[in-house]
């Protein structure tokens, strides 16, 4: 028998019982579809996340009060208590020959309000540099101005939103607001690109890191950050921060540092082990599709039971009965499959309409993953119907009316 | 042609074992038209799938144009009945989802024929037994004696050197039946070797040689002609 009229038999039988045929091709591309779309999806968010700590910065490091190992340390009757991150702890590390720029982070919540209206919005204290090494851009004005970080200034630049809220359509510039109980001007606001984990910036005030101090009453740091001039500057850049800090701490190792790249390759990894899994998951669908597959071939080789014997008697010998019985399960799963990755790249597409942030494209290995899993699992699960076809008794198998 | 020697053809049902045939010896030379009587449950139809290699003997020796085809593989026995045997049932046995020209192709198709001397072959069978304007009808929208018709094509497109037929009229109205009967013998005529298995006095009593079966052995060997 030839190849073209193996396909066309099969296909005369997949088109002859449709209902049949639509339930398969339905369970097997219901099976790939969600393989793709929830790899899609894991896939998505692990470049979402990894792009916002790419978008925080390039070599950064980010400083933060307190030691999440313990290396010995005082005694249990002392406990420990860490020492909160000052300004010029901050300053102190601008000698470090690796590192180009230094930013210190103070971060409160406080009432903002102009006019009658009034809002709770969270409160940046930093310096000028932020907006270098964070790379954002202004969308009105200007950003804080590069001054002595020690001094206060009753200036301000607004996150988009914050700007939308109390403003609304009129100009923000150059209006004086009141935050907590401090009257500040507004120099500028940011663009709308500054969204990454931690602190969504179209919520927040920007202020110099002095006066937040003084509105929050208190001299401590949220975090510093610190960009290294190159990538290979950045284990000896952290090195040496955590030694000028120790010098700083009386010899406390009191701080951690984290590197972007570490926080990013955890991101990663963790992401990547969530994508498996919820592929993992849905290949289990796959696999009912595959039983479904068993059974109703199974159905199948019984209704078709004369015409397998009438195969038989007309010269068809096991083998390839066999194979057409395999070829239909093999065609029934690849339309599937294709089916399938139809569904679910739309799916896909649509889920990247509601929600831009994520990148939605089907990860190739996913779609050549599932598209294989569904074959073989449709050959697999078609292989014993067909053997059930293939050793049919022609003489029983004609006998049936 | 066909020469049964000894043959046995045992069945185990629950712990009995039945004999469907008991000891036939059995020689059919080529071109004979030869009809198998006897009651329900003789052996008749058991002896016909053998002679069609649909089944196997459980002893015996079967030889088919001088071929021992006793033992054969699986590969080999289709590749037999593909080549020299057709068969044709009471109930026909057309495939309903395909049409009659495809139905009557499809041996030529599982022997791997080219489709070019496919179609042509299928073509010349439909017109020679008169169903050319029938050639895209599915066998639901076909009549009894078309449908048979269709069967008798398909088993004769092969050219087999013999033609098996079970109760071939059993399913049809008189006068398709007598139709069906009429072909099979010009076809027998032309030199085919005809066994037919059968119920109705009237239509043994036509064969040149009638032999009936009872209780998986050959009772009685007649050759006569036909009336």
């Amino acid at each position: 028998m030839r190849g073209a009229d193996i396909l066309g038999y099969t296909g005369s039988s997949i088109v002859g019982y449709h209902a049949r045929s639509l339930l398969l091709l339905f369970a097997m591309a219901i099976g790939v579809a969600s393989v793709i779309l929830l790899t899609t999806l894991g896939e998505g968010a692990r470049r979402y996340v990894t792009g916002e700590f790419s978008a925080l910065g390039t070599h950064l490091l980010i400083v933060l009060p307190g030691r999440s190992e313990t290396t010995g340390g005082s005694p249990p009757l002392f406990g420990e208590t860490p020492r909160d991150l000052s300004l010029d702890d901050a300053l102190s590390l601008k000698r470090i020959r690796q590192i180009r720029r230094i930013v210190p982070i103070a971060v409160g919540s406080a009432p903002v309000s102009w006019q009658s209206r009034e809002r709770e919005s969270m409160v940046l204290g930093t310096t000028a540099n932020f907006l270098a090494v964070r790379h954002l851009r202004m969308a009105q004005g200007r950003f804080l101005p590069n001054m002595d970080p020690h001094r206060s200034a009753p200036v301000c630049v607004l996150g988009p939103r914050v700007r939308k809220e109390l403003f609304g359509s009129q100009s923000a510039l150059g209006q004086w607001l009141r935050i907590g109980d401090r009257r500040f001007r507004v120099i500028g606001t940011l663009g709308s690109e500054g969204r990454s984990i931690g602190v969504d910036l179209q919520d927040v005030v920007v202020i110099p890191v002095a006066s937040a101090q003084t509105l929050f009453n208190s001299p401590s740091l949220f975090r510093i950050l610190a960009e290294a001039r190159t990538a290979a500057d950045i284990p000896a850049a952290k090195a040496a921060i955590s030694r000028a800090i120790r010098d700083r701490h009386e010899g406390e190792d009191d701080v951690t540092v984290i590197t972007q790249d570490a926080v990013i390759a955890t991101f990663d990894r963790i992401f990547n082990a969530l994508t498996f899994t919820v592929g993992g998951i849905a290949a289990i669908s796959l696999a009912v599709a595959g039983i479904l597959i068993m059974n109703v071939m199974l159905v199948a080789v019984s209704q078709r039971t004369a015409e397998i014997g009438l195969l038989k008697a007309l010269g068809a010998t096991e083998y390839r009965i066999l194979l057409l019985f395999l070829t239909e399960a093999g065609l029934l799963s690849l339309a599937g499959a294709a089916i399938g990755l139809g569904l679910g790249t739309g799916a896909a597409w649509v889920v990247g309409q509601i929600y831009p942030a994520l990148p939605m494209t089907p990860p190739s290995w996913a779609v050549f993953a599932a598209v294989g899993t569904a074959l073989s699992v449709g050959l697999v699960f078609g292989v014993l119907p067909a053997r059930r076809a293939a050793a049919l008794d022609p003489v029983a198998a004609l006998a049936r009316r | 042609m066909i020469r049964l020697t000894g043959a046995y053809r045992d069945y185990t049902m629950g712990t009995q074992t039945v004999h469907a045939l008991n000891g036939v010896d059995l020689e059919v030379a080529q071109g004979e038209y030869l009809a198998i009587t006897g009651p329900s449950g003789s052996g008749k139809s058991t002896l016909l799938h053998i002679i069609g290699l649909l089944d196997r003997l459980s002893q015996g020796g079967y030889e088919l144009d001088g071929q021992d085809v006793t033992h054969l593989t699986d590969d080999k026995l289709a590749r037999v009945r593909r080549e020299t045997i057709g068969f044709v049932f009471q109930f026909f046995h057309l495939v309903p989802r395909l049409s009659a020209a495809a139905n009557v192709e499809l041996p030529l198709t599982l022997a791997g024929m080219v489709v070019a001397e496919r179609r042509e072959r299928v073509s010349a069978a439909l017109e020679s037994f008169s169903l050319a304007d029938r050639a895209d009808h599915r066998p639901d929208q076909l009549s009894g004696g078309q449908r048979q018709r269709v069967a008798i094509a398909r088993a004769m497109v092969t050219k087999p050197a013999i033609l098996l037929a079970d109760e071939p009229t059993g399913n049809l109205d008189r006068n398709a039946g007598s139709e069906v009967v009429h072909i099979l013998e010009e076809l027998n005529r032309d030199g085919l070797t005809l066994l037919m298995v059968t119920h109705d006095p009237e239509l043994s009593a036509r064969a040149r040689r009638q032999i009936r079966v009872i209780d998986g052995a050959i009772a009685k060997d007649h050759r006569g002609g036909p009336r």
